[in-house]
C-alpha cells in the first residue's frame, strides 16, 4: 500500500478533494491524534493519521534514569495497562540480574494485570458505545470501572498510575482487604457484564454499523504487526500469555479468543470475551495467593550486566516489548519500547479508506488506541 | 524449531554473516548492503518463514549505528534477531525492508525521525513525531541548550 | 368569569362576548389574536424550558446518576439559569458568513414550530385554530423547519456545518413521507382531516384500539418516522457530537443557539401531541365502547389532564429511544426509510382502505 505524500496532496489535488481535519482536539479520537481526511461527499478517499502531539521523549529520558525510576515512566505510556507496563520492565530486570521472585509476587502481579485488563476493556466499551451514539454505555462502563479503581485506590493509594510492580517484586504488600474486595468485584461484575450485551451487543443498529466494517485479513495483520484483541479478531494467535508465559500465567487455565472475520464486530466480541476470561483467571488465583515475601532481596543500586535483553508482555492493547542495551551501569544505554498502539494505528489508512466518516469513528473506536502509547 | 537447528540452517544460508547463539534469541550480524536479501530469505524460505516482524529499532553506539530486527514465525514458532552495523556515523544509510513487512515502514520512519538513519527505497521517507528542522534527539551527541540540563 | 375545567369553551365564549360588547368587532378580533398569541408564546417558553429539564432528569436516571439537583429544589430552576446565561452570551459573528441567512435561520425554525402549536387541540374548547384540513396543515407547517436547518448549515461558512445540514435535510425530507402516510391512516379511519372531528370520533375508544393491527402498525411507523423528522434519538446524525461537533448549529452562540435548542424540544412536543391526538384520542378520556359506568368514571379526570398525560407518555418514549440506541449512519437511515418504512406504510394504507370499505373495524 502506497502512503500518500502530504505535500503531493496539497499541491496537486483535484477540485472535489475536500480535506478536513479530525482532531487533534476532537471528542472521539481518544487522545491527541489528528486525522487528515479527504472526503468525496460522505465517502472517505484517504485517511492519514498524524501522531507526535504527545511525544515526551520517554526513550531518551530512560537513558538518564535508573531502573526503579523507569517504572514510573512506563506507567504513563499506556496508562490503562499501567500494571502490565511496569511488569514488563520488572521482568526484564529480574531476568537480566538472575533474581527469582517469590511465588506470592507472581500471583499478585498476574491478578493486578488481569484487573487492569478488565478496567481497560471497560473503558474501551464505554467510549466505543458513546462514539456510536449510545451515550448510556459511557456511564455503565465507567460505573463498573469505578469499582476496580476503588480497589486500586485502597491498596495502592492511586487510581490510575500506581507504579506498584517494581524490579524485585512489589513496592509493598497487598492491603488486607484486597482479596475480599476483588472477590466482591468479580461477583458483582459477573452480573453486570450481561447488561453490556443487552445494551449494545444485541442491538441491530450497532451490528449494522460494525459488521463487515474495517476488515483486516490475517496476512495483513501479521505484516502490520497488528496484535492484541485486534489481531486476535483476524485469527492471528498473538497472545504472549499463551506463547511465552510469564508470572503465574502457566498456572492458570484460560482460552485464547480468536475470531475469523477481522471486522469491527469481531474486535468487539474479542474484548467482551476477554473480560470473561480475565475474570476466570482472577477467580483461579485470588484464593490461592501463597504467603511469603512481597519482594526478593535486591541491591540498592541495580546494575544490569553488559549485553542486550528483551521482554515481551501482553497488555490490554497488544504485545508490549521492552528492549535494553546495557553497558553495565545503573542506567540503560538504550531502551526501546515496542508499543502495541504504534502498530495498531497505521492500518487505519487501509481500513477506513472507501468507507464513510461515521465508519472512521467506528473503526478507530474498535482499534482502541491510546495515543501516549503511540508517541511515547 | 530448536535454536541449534536454526543456527545450522542460518549458517548454511548466510555464510558471510556471524551467528551468535549465546543470546536468546539467536542473533545474526549482517553487512548493511546484504540486509534486504537476508531479510527476504528469512521471510520467504520454507524452513524459516519469518512473517512477523515484531520489533525494529536503532542503537547509537558512539562510533557506529546498529539497526536491530526481531522476527518471529507464526507457523514454525521460532524467533531470530538480525543486527546490522552502519559504519558511517554522520550519514548512516541502509536499505528498507518495508516491502517485506508493512510494519517496518513506520518503525523505520521513527528511526529516521529520532536518529537520522536514512532508509533507501522507503515509500514515504517523512518524519513521524517531530517537525522538520529538529535535530535527531536519540543520538548520543544531541545537544539542546534550552531543554537539556547538562551537569 | 366562568371557568369549567371540563369545557374551556365557556371561558372563551365569556371573554369573546365581553370584548365584542366593549369594542368594535375588528378590534375585538385583533385583541383576541393578541391574547392567543401571548398565551401560546408563554406556553411555548415554559414548556420548552421544562422539557429540557425533563430530558436531563430522565437521561440521568437512565444513566444511573441524578441529573441537575442544585439550582432550586430538585434542580427545577436549572433551565431558567441556563436561559439567562444564554441570553447574556456574546453573539459571535462569523467572518464571511452570509449575514442575512445566518440571522434568519433560527427564526424560521421557531416560526415553523410556533405555527404548528397553534393548531393543537389541548382540551375541549382550548383549540386555537381549528382548520378543516388540520392534519395537512400541521404537516405542511412543520416542513418549513427544514429550511431553517439548511440555511443554518449553508450560511455558517464551515465544512462541518454544511455536512451536518445536508445530512439533516436529506433525512427530514425523506421521513416526511412516512409521517404523512402514517397520519393518513387515521384520516381514512375517521373520514376527516379536522383535528376536532378526529378527536370526537374517538369518543367510544381510541383509534389505536379501534383500528386494531393496522393502526398499531401506523402508530409505530409514526413514532419512528417522527423521531427522525425532529432529528432526535437514534437519528441525530446531524448533530452527532462525537463526530462532527454539533453539526449545523456549530457556529451559533447565545440566544440563536437557544432557539435551535428550544425548537428541537418544541418539535418533540408537537410530534408527541400529534401522536396523542390522532392515535391516542387527544383530550378524549379512555372510553370503552358503551360501558357507561366505566366511561363515566374516566370522565372525572379533566380532558386537559388526559391530553398532557398522553403527550408526556409519548415524549418519554421518544426520550427513551435516544438514550438507549446507538446512532444510525446516514445511508442506513435513508435505507430504513425508503426500503422498509415506505413500502410497509403503503401496504398498510391499502389494507386500511380495504378494511374501512369492508367495515372490519370498530366504528
Amino acid at each position: 500500500m502506497q502512503e500518500v505524500e502530504l505535500q503531493d496532496i496539497l499541491t496537486s489535488r483535484e477540485d472535489g478533494d475536500y480535506i478536513i481535519n479530525i482532531g487533534p482536539q476532537h471528542p472521539s479520537t481518544h487522545g491527541v491524534l489528528r486525522f487528515v481526511v479527504s472526503l468525496k461527499g460522505e465517502m472517505l478517499d484517504y485517511v492519514i493519521p498524524h501522531c507526535g502531539y504527545v511525544h515526551r521523549g520517554i526513550e531518551k529520558m530512560c537513558e538518564r534514569l535508573t531502573y526503579p525510576q523507569i517504572i514510573h515512566l512506563t506507567d504513563r505510556m499506556d496508562y490503562f495497562s499501567a500494571h502490565m507496563n511496569n511488569e514488563a520492565v520488572s521482568l526484564l530486570v529480574e531476568k537480566a540480574i538472575g533474581v527469582e521472585v517469590p511465588e506470592r509476587v507472581k500471583y499478585v502481579r498476574t491478578i493486578l494485570s488481569e484487573l487492569g485488563r478488565i478496567a481497560s476493556h471497560q473503558l474501551w466499551w464505554a467510549a466505543f458505545g458513546m462514539d456510536m451514539g449510545a451515550l448510556t454505555c459511557f456511564f455503565y462502563g465507567l460505573r463498573d470501572r469505578e469499582k476496580i479503581l476503588d480497589i486500586f485506590d485502597e491498596s495502592f493509594g492511586s487510581r490510575l498510575l500506581h507504579s506498584f510492580i517494581c524490579p524485585g517484586g512489589l513496592m509493598n504488600d497487598i492491603h488486607p482487604n484486597f482479596q475480599k474486595r476483588t472477590k466482591e468485584f468479580i461477583k458483582y461484575f459477573r452480573k453486570k457484564l450481561p447488561e453490556y450485551d443487552e445494551l449494545l451487543t444485541g442491538n441491530i443498529i450497532f451490528e449494522q454499523r460494525t459488521k463487515g466494517m474495517g476488515v483486516m485479513s490475517r496476512q495483513d495483520a501479521i505484516s502490520y504487526g497488528f496484535t492484541g484483541p485486534c489481531g486476535r479478531a483476524s485469527n492471528f494467535a498473538c497472545d504472549i500469555r499463551k506463547k511465552y508465559p510469564y508470572s503465574a500465567y502457566d498456572k492458570v487455565d484460560f482460552k485464547e479468543i480468536l475470531f475469523d472475520e477481522g471486522d469491527c464486530w469481531a474486535r468487539y466480541k474479542v474484548r467482551i470475551a476477554e473480560m470473561w476470561e480475565s475474570m476466570k483467571i482472577i477467580e483461579q488465583l485470588i484464593d490461592n495467593i501463597p504467603d511469603g515475601d512481597y519482594t526478593a532481596k535486591m541491591k540498592p543500586i541495580i546494575k544490569l550486566p553488559e549485553g542486550e535483553y528483551s521482554q515481551r508482555v501482553e497488555t490490554a492493547k497488544g504485545e508490549l516489548g521492552v528492549y535494553v542495551v546495557s553497558k553495565g551501569e545503573k542506567n540503560p544505554y538504550r531502551m526501546h519500547f515496542r508499543t502495541p498502539n504504534f502498530n495498531n494505528l497505521f492500518p487505519i489508512s487501509q481500513l477506513a479508506a472507501g468507507n464513510k466518516i461515521a465508519d472512521l469513528i467506528a473503526i478507530s473506536g474498535s482499534l482502541d488506541l491510546i495515543i501516549p502509547d503511540i508517541d511515547r | 524449531m530448536e535454536n541449534e537447528q536454526l543456527a545450522q540452517i542460518l549458517s548454511e544460508l548466510f555464510p558471510a554473516s556471524e551467528i551468535i547463539t549465546t543470546q536468546n534469541p539467536i542473533r545474526i550480524k549482517v553487512d548493511p548492503v546484504l540486509i534486504h536479501s537476508v531479510a527476504s530469505v528469512l521471510r520467504n524460505d520454507k524452513r524459516l518463514q519469518f512473517d512477523y516482524l515484531f520489533n525494529l529499532y536503532g542503537i547509537d553506539r558512539e562510533d557506529r549505528f546498529s539497526i536491530v530486527y526481531y522476527m518471529e514465525s507464526t507457523e514454525l514458532k521460532h524467533i531470530v534477531s538480525v543486527e546490522t552495523d552502519l559504519a558511517d556515523h554522520d550519514q548512516p544509510v541502509v536499505d528498507t525492508v518495508s516491502d517485506l513487512w508493512i510494519t517496518a515502514q513506520y518503525q523505520e520512519r521513527e528511526i529516521y525521525d529520532l536518529m537520522g538513519v536514512t532508509f533507501t527505497n522507503h515509500p514515504d521517507p517523512r518524519r513521524l513525531f517531530l517537525e522538520d528542522g529538529w535535530g535527531f534527539p536519540l543520538r548520543k551527541d544531541y545537544k539542546d541548550d534550552i531543554n537539556f540540563i547538562e551537569r | 368569569m366562568p371557568f369549567n375545567i371540563y369545557d374551556f369553551s365557556t371561558t372563551t365564549k365569556a371573554i369573546d362576548t365581553f370584548l365584542k360588547t366593549n369594542m368594535s368587532p375588528t378590534w375585538a378580533f385583533v385583541t383576541e389574536l393578541a391574547i392567543v398569541g401571548l398565551i401560546i408564546l408563554i406556553f411555548y417558553a415554559i414548556i420548552g424550558l421544562y422539557l429540557v429539564y425533563a430530558e436531563r432528569k430522565v437521561c440521568a436516571f437512565m444513566q444511573n446518576r441524578v441529573g441537575p439537583n442544585r439550582v432550586g429544589k430538585w434542580g427545577l430552576i436549572q433551565t431558567i439559569a441556563d436561559l439567562i446565561k444564554l441570553l447574556m452570551k456574546e453573539l459571535i459573528t462569523i467572518r464571511k458568513a452570509d449575514k442575512l441567512l445566518f440571522n434568519i435561520a433560527p427564526f424560521i425554525v421557531i416560526i415553523a414550530s410556533f405555527m404548528a402549536i397553534a393548531a393543537i387541540p389541548f382540551a375541549k374548547g382550548l383549540h386555537a385554530v381549528d382548520f378543516n384540513i388540520g392534519v395537512f396543515y400541521m404537516m405542511a407547517v412543520s416542513s418549513i423547519g427544514v429550511i431553517g436547518i439548511l440555511l443554518a448549515g449553508w450560511s455558517s461558512n464551515s465544512k462541518y456545518s454544511l455536512i451536518g445540514a445536508m445530512r439533516s435535510g436529506a433525512q427530514v425530507v425523506s421521513y416526511e413521507l412516512s409521517v404523512g402516510l402514517a397520519l393518513l391512516s387515521v384520516v381514512i379511519f375517521s373520514g376527516s382531516m379536522q383535528l376536532s372531528t378526529i378527536i370526537e370520533s374517538q369518543a367510544n375508544g381510541w383509534w389505536i384500539f379501534k383500528g386494531h393491527l393496522p393502526a398499531i402498525i401506523s402508530f409505530v411507523m409514526f413514532l419512528i418516522a417522527s423521531t427522525a423528522e425532529i432529528n432526535r434519538g437514534p437519528f441525530d446524525l446531524a448533530e452527532a457530537e462525537s463526530e462532527l461537533t454539533a453539526g449545523f448549529h456549530t457556529e451559533y452562540s447565545g440566544i440563536r443557539f437557544a432557539f435551535f435548542f428550544l425548537g428541537e424540544y418544541m418539535n418533540m412536543f408537537i410530534v408527541a401531541s400529534l401522536a396523542a391526538t390522532v392515535f391516542l384520542g387527544g383530550w378524549m378520556p379512555l372510553h370503552i365502547g358503551n360501558l357507561e359506568g366505566f366511561n363515566h368514571v374516566m370522565d372525572f379526570i379533566p380532558p386537559i389532564v388526559w391530553f398532557f398525560g398522553k403527550t408526556i407518555f409519548v415524549i418519554y418514549v421518544i426520550m427513551w429511544f435516544k438514550w438507549t440506541f446507538p446512532r444510525l449512519r446516514i445511508d442506513q437511515l435513508l435505507t430504513l426509510e425508503w426500503k422498509y418504512l415506505l413500502p410497509i406504510n403503503l401496504v398498510n394504507i391499502i389494507v386500511i382502505a380495504f378494511i374501512v370499505l369492508m367495515g372490519w373495524y370498530i366504528k
